[in-house]
């Protein structure tokens, strides 16, 4: 009884360094650049900026092109996601119910085509796209970030489909339910928060993509993230592209509220094998 | 009337494994039957097969003479309770009773009706709107129960209900399962691998081993009268002794018995309640323990070469560790080539 006191008195250290180091490196890079994104003016020496302001956001903002890129973005990133769900979940309760010849290699498959440097399969598809015609065009870029989501939308949702207990589904199917509305009223449902989880994971995913969207989409389509890199790259100005990054925060900051309120803390963390 | 008639039912597992063997069972309007026997004999694959939940390699099933061998799950009249219960944990109580009904597309008014009832029924009257996981493990069997019994099934099929609850609560559930399934005589078949479940609630028992049947027949007959070894051994205990007949004598050891048989080996087997000691001064065995239960006593016997021998006696005062018996058993039972040769 005593050790056990004396344990939890003494604080924990290597947790508490590695709590500093990961708030050092994940907040630390957060807090330059927002606080870049409402300075007007800081110059070397200086820790903290000399003037802040909004004056780059009214500018930022007042571009049309920004707005058409948040507009595209957010479509793109919709209708991937949705696409992605339709092909994915029916394929993922495939794979984690039913067996049938190829299944492993076609699983297998999956991960195999993230195991490679991305960029050259990018490069690949770019070549057969440009054949047909799909360079620069909303579907090619659908297409490409489509191939990007499957890793998620199928792995995520098979290992969750496999943890749905099978005698819960042979009930429903006793009570006289068919297959279909098994899946629909007992299997999805049960499955639903690690689902959600990955669903919310390929939004979010699909909209900070930026290395097929830009070598498809390019030069026709624009989408935020690319949009940003363009004025980081092109532009003197710092303060464009911390305006532009602190606006990206937002849609991930929706959907992580979106998700609490959804799912609560607790199936979020259960979704994650938590 | 339902009835249930299994006829020479096959069951072969993709990797080779027989888990039921040309099975032939019926089953009566309103009976319940136990399918009894060791972990492995085949007894759910047997119920999953009446469920539609696996499709026999051959043979056939019908249910009031209808040819359900084919049938998906969803199609038979049967109503299977499982031993994880199985409940929807995404749905309430009332959910999980009501999710039946609306199949079959029955008015909202009538499915309250009915799912109130079956809960009364089930002594969970006012339970509907807890969730599955605010039930105690007893509460979620019934809820289970009540699952199937409210669609009407004419078959009710049970694998082993009760296996995760303490002894207490089973057996109060298992009194109750009676109860109800006797009240609505609703044809039912229930797996089980303990013996007493077995014995008190069927009006008729199957002991399976290796995916066949050793023996079907009331409970007290299998009980009294064994007609193999296994069953002899499974089923309460008993005292199986292997030895030789010759002349008209039993003979294991110092212990040897009247038996008027054909010469050859047997294995006799003795109820400890049927083997009495007397103290004695030519001792056929020597006493190893002596359990006293209050109102009866058993006492662990062991022959001259190790064998181990149980005795069921009034009075346990009586006898003491190390003290040499005589053995005298009442009735007895005589088995060769798996088969009941003789019986008194
Ligand atoms: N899906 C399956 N695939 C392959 N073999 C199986 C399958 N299901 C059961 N078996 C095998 O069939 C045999 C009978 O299994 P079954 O589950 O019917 O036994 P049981 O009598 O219900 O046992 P228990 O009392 O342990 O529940 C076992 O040898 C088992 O390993
Ligand atoms: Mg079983």
């Amino acid at each position: 009884m005593t050790s056990l006191t004396l344990k939890r008195a003494r604080p924990d250290w290597s947790g508490i360094a590695f709590a500093v180091i990961l708030t050092l490196v994940i907040i630390g890079p957060l807090v330059v650049v927002a606080t870049w994104a409402f300075t007007e003016v800081w110059r070397y020496p200086n820790i903290i900026p000399q003037k802040f302001g909004f004056r780059f956001w009214g500018q930022t903002l007042g571009r049309p092109d920004v707005w058409n890129a948040l507009m595209l973005s957010l479509k793109l990133s919709t209708v991937v996601t949705l696409l992605s769900a339709l092909i994915c979940l029916p394929a993922a309760y495939a794979f984690a119910r039913m067996k049938f010849p190829g299944r492993d290699i076609l699983f297998f498959s999956f991960l195999a085509g993230h195991a490679f440097p991305k960029f050259g399969l990018l490069v690949a598809i770019a070549a057969i796209f440009l054949q047909l015609n799909l360079i620069g065009t909303f579907w090619g870029v659908v297409l490409i970030q489509l191939v990007g989501t499957l890793m998620f939308m199928i792995w995520i949702p098979v290992a969750a489909f496999q943890a749905v207990d099978k005698r819960m589904e042979e009930a429903a199917r006793d009570v006289g339910a068919s297959p279909l509305r098994v899946f629909w009223s007992i299997t999805l449902p049960q499955a639903g928060p690690t689902i959600f989880a990955a669903v919310l994971l390929s939004f979010v995913g699909t909209f900070y993509e930026t290395e097929g969207a830009w070598l498809i989409g390019a030069p026709g389509i624009r989408t935020m993230p690319v949009l940003m890199i363009s004025y980081i790259n092109n532009q003197m100005v710092i303060q464009y592209g911390a305006v532009l990054s602190v606006l990206l925060w937002v849609p991930s900051f929706i959907a992580l509220m979106f998700a609490r309120r959804v799912i609560g803390g607790g199936a979020f963390a259960r979704g994650f094998g938590g | 009337m339902s009835v249930l008639h299994i006829a020479e039912v096959t069951k072969t597992f993709s990797g080779g494994t027989h888990a039921v063997n040309s099975f032939s069972l019926d089953v009566a309007d309103g009976e319940l039957v136990c399918l009894l026997g060791p972990s492995g004999s085949g007894k759910s694959t047997l119920l999953r097969m009446v469920g539609g939940f696996e499709q026999p390699t051959s043979g056939r099933i019908t249910i009031d003479g209808e040819d359900v061998t084919h049938l998906p799950p969803e199609r038979r009249p049967t109503g299977m309770v499982f031993q994880s219960h199985a409940l929807w944990t995404h749905m309430n109580v009332f959910k999980n009773l009501a999710f039946g009904l609306k199949l079959r597309r029955m008015p909202a008014a009538e499915i309250r009706e009915k799912v109130e009832a079956v809960l009364e029924l089930v002594g969970l009257a006012g339970y509907g709107d807890r969730m599955t996981n605010q039930l105690s493990g007893g509460q979620q069997q019934r809820v289970a129960l009540a699952r199937s019994l409210v669609l009407e099934p004419k078959i009710l099929l049970l694998d082993e209900p009760f296996a995760s609850l303490d002894q207490h609560l089973r057996e109060r559930l298992r009194e109750e399962v009676r109860d109800i399934q006797q009240r609505l005589g609703i044809t039912t078949l229930f797996v089980t691998h303990g013996q007493d479940e077995a014995l008190s609630m069927a009006d008729r028992i199957v002991v399976m081993a290796n995916g066949k049947t050793e023996q079907i027949g009331r409970p007290d007959v299998v009980y009294r009268d064994p007609k193999t070894p296994f069953v002899a051994g499974f089923i309460g205990t008993m005292n199986l002794v292997e030895g030789e007949v010759k002349n008209g004598h039993f003979a294991r050891s110092d212990f040897s018995f009247p038996l008027s048989i054909a010469d050859g080996p047997a294995t006799l087997a003795i109820r400890p309640e049927a083997l009495d000691l007397t103290v004695s001064e030519t001792p056929k065995a020597k006493v190893h323990r002596v359990t006293d239960y209050g109102s009866h006593g058993l006492v662990d016997l062991d022959l001259a070469d190790g064998t181990r021998l149980k005795s069921m006696v009034a009075h346990p005062d009586l006898f003491r560790t190390g003290q040499g018996v005589d053995l005298e058993p009442r009735a007895v039972a005589a088995y060769r080539n798996n088969q009941q040769i003789f019986r008194s």
